[in-house]
């Protein structure tokens, strides 16, 4: 299903399809890039982007955005999802980048803004801690200030990449007596300050995605705070609505259906009965996906007349990582015995991996995606969004 | 159809239930999935110690004759306790088809009963999925012995065992039930070769590659097949016994994280989207109970059980799948930790539904012996 576009807009599309085959790296392509990729690795998309101008489509013009429309922006997040390329990083990119420009002031503009862009900069992202998940306005990471700077005292959790990072910014508690979500500040720290420690969080996949951040009495200059002290609520507000663009993940879906589909023609021969009951669930997926992307080019459309979405992006969410779920699912149901084995991670091409290859990082796929249901807000946090803001109940 | 307990399997299970616990609490089986090995020579012992290795053994071989029920007690607590140690692979498999045999492989028997070999069956290849009659490896007759060729996939515990039961064809084309027949081989054998890797539960299975291996056979030439289906409804009904003790673990884990949790300003618990949630978690654990134990009655009586066996395993697997993915959810990120133990149930339950077939497997082939009969 494709956007009707303009003869303008189709020749972007091919620009775009055609700058990502010359050139997104051959090295950056491994079993699971999520998990495989060096910091340096991860970067090197990153960086041709940037130089291309297109790293952050987001961003208005004069930040160093490309100045796209709402359908060009789609566009290239179809293009880039469709081909399998790693996103921008999202926490530099996606979330702190536009909280900056949108609530910084001019100086911290001009220090961080190119950093992001260039990918000199990696940010990772302090929200949670292990008593504020869903609820996270009961932060209580404090903050107090001592002259020109914050003494910063807390526990962060899940927090994605923060072994590459350079940067966190964190919600803090800068008024313990206001009720939340008063009374919370959006602090930039410098992860290599003294009293900082990141600490591993190794997930059932065996793979190390996120950490514990400890912050322990961390001295942070005010001129590293955003907007006003206690206002941070605000911010993160903003911050989470982009966490939840992109969540319905067509392009990702898409890619893995066709994985799933080879897979099942190589693993399940015809005559078995379990053929048919393969080709009837791929199909019902294949739908799911359908009726996803239909509900996205929609939104795509009202957005590009100026109607605003609402909390579409609960939707993208929940039915986005629920489909993804069932794909990796049948994925690892469908290479059978092989199902049983697991990668070790680091991986390493000397450890042996029975089976062929394709079936490789099913088992992990299949576990990794458990948490998709419960990042971003979990998925029953999404629904009480739309029976609030949009069933009115 | 309840099971009343006699005070003597009443003690079978009390008495596992404290070794496993003054033993193998989650933090000494973290250290034995990390070992070297990947399983614990000292446990198994204790556990022939016990006389676990030897309940469900038939008194006649010098078991305890606990039949079904002794395997259905030991391997409930397994489950609460995720035991990754081969008992279903050296007890249930290898022992039971040692048993079926005949009295010639009596000496094999008393080995396993006392803690001192290790088994493993090996029956699957790269493409029979789930069906015991796809065997490409074959046996050739050579003197009293055979030599066996071919290559067995995902072999659970394979790299830990002494003696492997392997399938091999004697006759036929490669589907046909007829002619295939078992064979008892060295695992440390001229011509075997081992590929060990980890599995997803914590378990080390392997690639078996058998390049001219003698193996002796092991029941009635030709008749493997129907040997290994009876071994699978027995394997089915440890798995599920196992599958349904991890399961209550994970819904009394679930529960008791639901009334401690605490998200905007009351406990987790008190929301009434996971209350439904966790009702649902434990209509779906009392089924998986009362089918698994239907399944272990009538494993010890002379009527076919071999329907009632895959509808079991599809009905458990179902729930169990259901069981596990929420108990995740409901713990939120801590659910998808390696630190704790819920994410290793789940990484259980995910194994079990792929051992002898997953569930919609066994649901397809609940409806044809229907059909059959």
């Amino acid at each position: 299903m494709e956007l009707a576009l303009s003869s303008e807009d189709a020749a972007f599309r091919d620009e775009v399809r055609a700058f990502i085959a010359q050139n997104y790296p051959a090295e950056m392509r491994v079993a699971n890039p999520e998990t495989d990729l060096s910091k340096e690795q991860m970067l090197l998309w990153h960086r041709i982007l940037h130089k291309k101008g297109w790293i952050a489509p987001l961003w208005p013009r004069e930040y160093g955005g490309p100045g796209w429309s709402i359908t060009r922006r789609f566009i290239f997040e179809q293009e880039t999802t469709r081909a399998g390329t790693m996103p921008p990083l999202a926490f530099s990119v996606t979330m702190v980048g536009p909280v900056i420009y949108t609530f910084g002031n001019e100086a911290q503009k001009t220090r961080f803004l190119p950093r992001i862009l260039s990918g000199e900069d990696w940010w990772c992202q302090g929200y949670s801690e292990p008593g504020s998940g869903s609820d996270l306005a009961t932060v209580r990471t404090k903050a107090v200030r001592d002259g020109d700077h914050y003494i910063v005292n807390g526990h962060k959790t899940w927090t994605t990449l923060a072994q590459h990072a350079d940067w966190i910014f964190c919600l803090v508690r800068t008024d313990p007596n206001a009720r939340p979500p008063s009374g919370i500040s959006f602090l930039l720290i410098d992860i290599k300050s003294p009293g900082v420690t990141v600490r591993p969080i190794i997930t059932i996949d065996g793979s190390h995605e996120v950490n514990d951040v400890f912050l322990e009495d961390v001295r942070v200059p005010v001129e590293n705070l955003i907007g006003e002290e206690n206002k941070g609520w605000t911010y993160a507000k903003f911050l989470l609505g982009n966490e939840r663009t992109g969540m319905a993940g067509i392009g990702r879906s898409t890619r893995y259906i066709e994985k799933l589909k080879k897979v099942v023609k190589a693993e399940i021969p015809e005559d078995d009965p379990a053929h048919l009951e393969f080709v009837r669930d791929i199909a019902r997926v294949e739908l799911d996906v359908l009726a996803l992307e239909a509900t996205e080019l929609r939104v795509v459309a009202q957005m590009a007349r100026g109607i605003d979405p609402g909390p579409a992006a609960s939707l993208f969410k929940i039915r986005g990582t629920e489909i993804f779920q069932d794909i990796t699912e049948l994925t690892h149901r469908a290479i059978g015995n092989y199902g049983l084995a697991i990668r070790e991670h680091p991986v390493s091409a000397n450890r042996f991996m029975p089976g062929p290859d394709y079936g490789h990082t099913a088992s992990e796929k299949y576990l990794n995606s458990r948490k998709l249901s419960i990042y971003g807000g979990s998925n029953e946090i999404q629904r009480n969004i739309i029976a609030k803001a949009v069933l009115g109940l | 159809m309840d099971i009343q307990f006699t005070e003597e399997q009443e003690l079978l299970r009390s008495s596992v239930q404290r070794l496993l616990r003054d033993q193998y609490d989650f933090d000494a089986r973290r250290k034995i999935v990390a070992s070297e090995e990947g399983f614990s020579r000292k446990q198994w012992q204790a556990f022939a110690d016990l006389g676990l290795l030897a309940a469900p053994f038939s008194e006649d071989v010098g078991g305890l004759g606990g039949s079904a029920l002794s395997t259905m007690i030991i391997m409930q607590e397994f489950g609460r306790h995720l035991v990754v140690e081969p008992f279903i692979e050296t007890v249930v498999l290898a022992g039971s088809l040692l048993q079926q045999a005949g009295p010639r492989e009596q000496s094999y028997i008393a080995d396993i009963m006392s803690g001192t070999k290790v088994w493993a069956l090996a029956w699957t290849e790269k493409s029979s999925r789930f069906d015991l009659a796809s065997v490409a490896t074959t046996a050739r007759r050579e003197g009293k012995d055979y030599v066996l060729t071919g290559e067995k996939t995902a072999v659970i515990a394979a790299p830990w065992a002494d003696y492997l039961i392997v399938s091999a064809r004697t006759s036929g084309q490669r589907n046909d039930r007829d002619g295939v027949s078992l064979f008892v081989v060295d695992r440390r054998g001229a011509n075997l070769d081992l590929q060990s890797f980890r599995t997803i539960d914590g378990r080390r299975a392997a690639e078996v590659a058998l390049r001219g291996v003698r193996g002796a056979l092991l029941g009635r030439e030709g008749e493997g097949v129907v040997a290994l289906e009876a071994c699978r409804d027995r394997a089915i009904g440890a798995l599920c016994a196992e599958a349904v003790g991890a399961m209550a673990e994970l819904n009394s884990a679930t529960l008791e994280y639901s009334k401690t949790r605490k998200q905007f300003g009351t406990t987790i618990g008190s929301f009434q989207v996971l209350q439904h949630r966790m009702v649902d978690m434990f209509i779906a654990h009392q089924e998986a109970l009362s089918l698994m134990q239907h399944l272990t009655l009538s494993l010890g009586t002379a009527e076919p059980v071999s329907r009632l066996a895959s509808g079991a395993k599809s009905k458990v697997g179902y729930a169990g799948k259901f069981i596990a993915d929420q108990a995740v959810q409901l713990h939120g990120g801590m659910g998808m930790t390696d630190e704790l133990n819920v994410g290793h149930y789940f990484k259980r339950i995910s194994s079990i539904n792929i051992q002898f077939g997953d569930p919609a497997f066994h649901v397809l082939r609940y409806a044809q012996l229907d059909a059959a009969a």
